[in-house]
């Protein structure tokens, strides 16, 4: 059973002092799969992902990666797991190539192996061009290929990715992307965080955590479709002034501006939502179109970080 | 436009966060007290109580009674009586005597005649300031038989300089340089290695992967070792052809002991890396180190200056310990098994600090 994922865990808490990091999380990640962390800073994504590295010691409950049991084993599943940190921490005072020498050598890649793996990378990941260019001087896209390149060069079976998009521009996080679909697609197993809901969007499955907690978790589209909430679209001029006649109603939650459009959230529990919200703007005078749409990722994650998200229930 | 305000937020602000720095804080208090403490009392250029052995061949009264006067000059203390001046000598070179009194079977008789030194001295003078405290002695008169006229004769004591006759002070600052640069060296780079290792983030992919923590740390003092070798190398060829500074015993025991002192560096260095958050900071702690070191280790001021704590603390430096043996082998030609005690401390440094390292250097997060 615990063959067909990649990671089991149950119960998983950690605790800082007073303050509990993660709380109790259970998750069943399948092998061969994309899977995201989505969650604000601090929301115990870097933490899970620490323990499950066996980096950090779990206060309670216990997981199980690829079979070995962290921290135990965790010596052990270093030759299988990569890690690609969210900061770059290659050697910026190294070239491309002796970067990912020093990393084929660290994992004691054998020597027959070695160079052929490297060069196989650096002409998939596009740098061979750059093979004798100090990684330093690399643009943000040539490091993240360069940083990925290195995390997978001893071909983990599980990859984890710290927040891997955070500092390149749209077309190297396409590009990026391609290839993570690539890895799986070979067999590979991979565990995204991330605070981006585009990026979040394009995970075979995903976990929202907040404060420690999953408070959701399945795949983006049963996460949209269990949303525990109405989502109501409202386009108007004076958006400001729709605002605020909008968000004291009782049974609104959340109301989000996006330029002259807002996004509100409503309560299950009122029977029409659109007339309710298209009231509440005709008596305030407030020029406006309002119609009930579907739901997204990004009202999922509003939902469920405030406690509204009760699965498939709905 | 100048603006007092804004002048006042700019020092407001920097005070505050120098406060906030602790260690920064601690080191514009730290340093001059530290200074303070070291000029004011443990620096004595006014040399006392220099470690002595006699050989007293005479054995009458009067020679007691130079030994007597001698040692209440408090230039010199007796720690021992030598059966001849061979094992004088030996002991000297071991480093356990400073100064050596020989006084012949005819002591009475050379008094007497007055046309040559009654006794003779023998001196550590590789130190220009024990060979000047030394020749204090030779001025001294003997205050217990006034009838000798001895003043406007030869003086009491020959003095003996066996392995500085020259008195070039090179001679004697070159050995103990050795190990200066090398704490210098061999401390900051280490520590500052693994600190900007963390720094700039290659720690945590490091950490997620089969790197051993020993294999690390091993890996990284490598490259220093032999960095410090080839700065040994370096003074020994400059003080050999530029100062003509000898080197009386063995080239390979001169590399032991090197090597020896390069690894309680190295392990020091781990030690501070291990406590430093910043590349700065590790900086000021080598510092904070380095102070001490070249003041009481006995390279500037002779150990037998200092008062009796200052003592204490220059025994825990290893440089202490390095001067004594660089100094016993190039300058007095010594074996390192003359000077095991220095050498075994050495070793108990280099095994705490490695240990201390080994158990900080943690290679999870928490």
């Amino acid at each position: 059973m615990s063959d067909d994922f990649a990671i089991v865990t149950e119960g998983l808490t950690r605790r800082f002092g007073q303050l509990t990091a993660v709380n109790r999380v259970a998750l069943r990640i399948p092998r061969g799969r994309i899977y995201g962390f989505l969650g604000p800073n601090g929301s115990g994504k870097s933490t899970t992902i620490r323990m499950l590295c066996g980096l950090l010691t779990p206060s309670e409950g216990e997981a199980v990666v690829l079979g070995l049991k962290v921290p135990g084993e965790a010596e052990a599943l270093k030759r299988k797991i990569g890690y690609m940190t969210q900061r770059f921490s290659l050697y910026e005072d190294l070239t491309v190539l002796e970067n990912l020498q020093f990393i084929a050598e660290i994992f004691c890649l054998p020597r027959a192996r070695r160079r052929g793996r490297i060069e196989e990378l650096m002409e998939g990941f596009h740098l061979t061009e750059l093979r004798r260019q100090w990684a330093g001087t690399l643009s943000g896209g040539q490091k993240q290929r360069l940083a990925l390149a290195a995390a997978i060069l001893h071909e983990p079976q599980l990859l984890f990715l710290d927040e891997p998009t955070s500092a390149v521009d749209p077309q190297s996080r396409r590009d990026f992307w391609e290839r993570l679909f690539e890895l799986a697609d070979n067999g590979t197993t991979l565990l995204v965080s991330t605070h981006y809901m585009d990026e979040a969007e394009r995970c075979h499955g995903l976990a929202i955590l907040d404060r420690g907690v999953v408070v959701a978790d399945g795949t983006p589209a049963t996460l949209e479709a269990g949303i525990n909430a109405w989502v109501v679209e409202v386009e108007s001029e004076r958006a400001r002034v729709a605002r605020n006649a909008i968000a004291p109603l009782p049974g609104v939650f959340s109301v989000t501006q996006l330029g002259a459009r807002l996004r509100v959230l409503l309560e299950r529990e009122i029977d029409e939502p659109q007339g309710y919200i298209q009231a509440a703007l005709d008596q305030a005078h407030t020029p406006a179109t309002s119609r009930l749409t579907s739901a997204g990722l990004e009202d999922v994650f509003v939902a469920a970080t405030q406690g509204r998200y009760r699965g498939g229930s709905a | 436009m100048s603006c007092i305000t804004r002048l006042l937020a700019v020092v407001r602000k920097e005070v505050r966060q120098l406060a906030r720095d602790r260690l920064t804080f601690g080191m514009i208090v730290g340093i001059p007290m530290l200074q303070i403490m070291l000029f004011g009392f443990a620096i004595n250029t006014d040399v006392r109580h220099l470690d002595t052995a006699v050989v007293d061949q005479a054995g009458s009264q009067l020679s007691a009674t130079l030994i007597a006067d001698a040692e209440a000059s408090q230039v010199v203390h007796v720690v021992r009586t030598a059966r001849d001046s061979t094992e004088l000598q030996e002991r000297m070179r071991r480093g356990e005597i400073a100064v050596g009194i020989v006084i012949p079977a005819d002591f009475e008789r050379r008094l007497q005649q007055n046309d040559r030194s009654a006794a003779q001295l023998i001196v550590d003078g590789a130190d220009p300031l024990i060979l000047g405290a030394a020749q204090k002695l030779t001025q001294m008169e003997l205050q217990q038989d006034s009838t000798l006229q001895q003043g406007d004769g030869a003086p009491l004591f020959e003095l003996y300089n066996p392995y500085n006759p020259e008195r070039r002070s090179a001679v004697y600052i070159v050995p103990g340089l050795i190990g200066v640069i090398l704490t210098m060296t061999m401390v900051l780079f280490t520590a500052v290695a693994i600190v900007r290792e963390r720094e700039r983030g290659n720690l945590e992919l490091l950490i997620n992967t089969p790197v051993r923590n020993i294999e690390l740390m091993v890996g990284k003092i490598i490259p220093y070792i032999i960095i410090g070798l080839l700065q040994v190398s370096l003074i020994l060829l400059l003080g050999r052809f530029l100062f003509q500074v000898p080197i009386v015993g063995a080239i390979g025991d001169v590399y032991l002991a090197t090597l020896l002192f390069i690894a309680a560096n190295l392990t020091l260095g781990l030690v501070i890396s291990t406590l430093a958050a910043s590349q700065f900071q590790a900086m000021q702690m080598t510092f904070f180190f380095f102070l001490p070191s070249i003041l009481l280790s006995g390279f500037m001021f002779p150990f037998d200056g200092m008062p009796q704590a200052a003592q204490y603390i220059a025994e825990v430096l290893p440089l202490t310990h390095f001067v004594r043996i660089i100094r016993g082998i190039m300058l007095r030609g010594a074996d390192l098994l003359e000077l095991l005690g220095d050498i075994q401390a050495l070793a108990l440094f280099t095994t705490l600090t490695l240990t201390i390292a080994v158990l900080r250097f943690h290679k999870r997060l928490d």
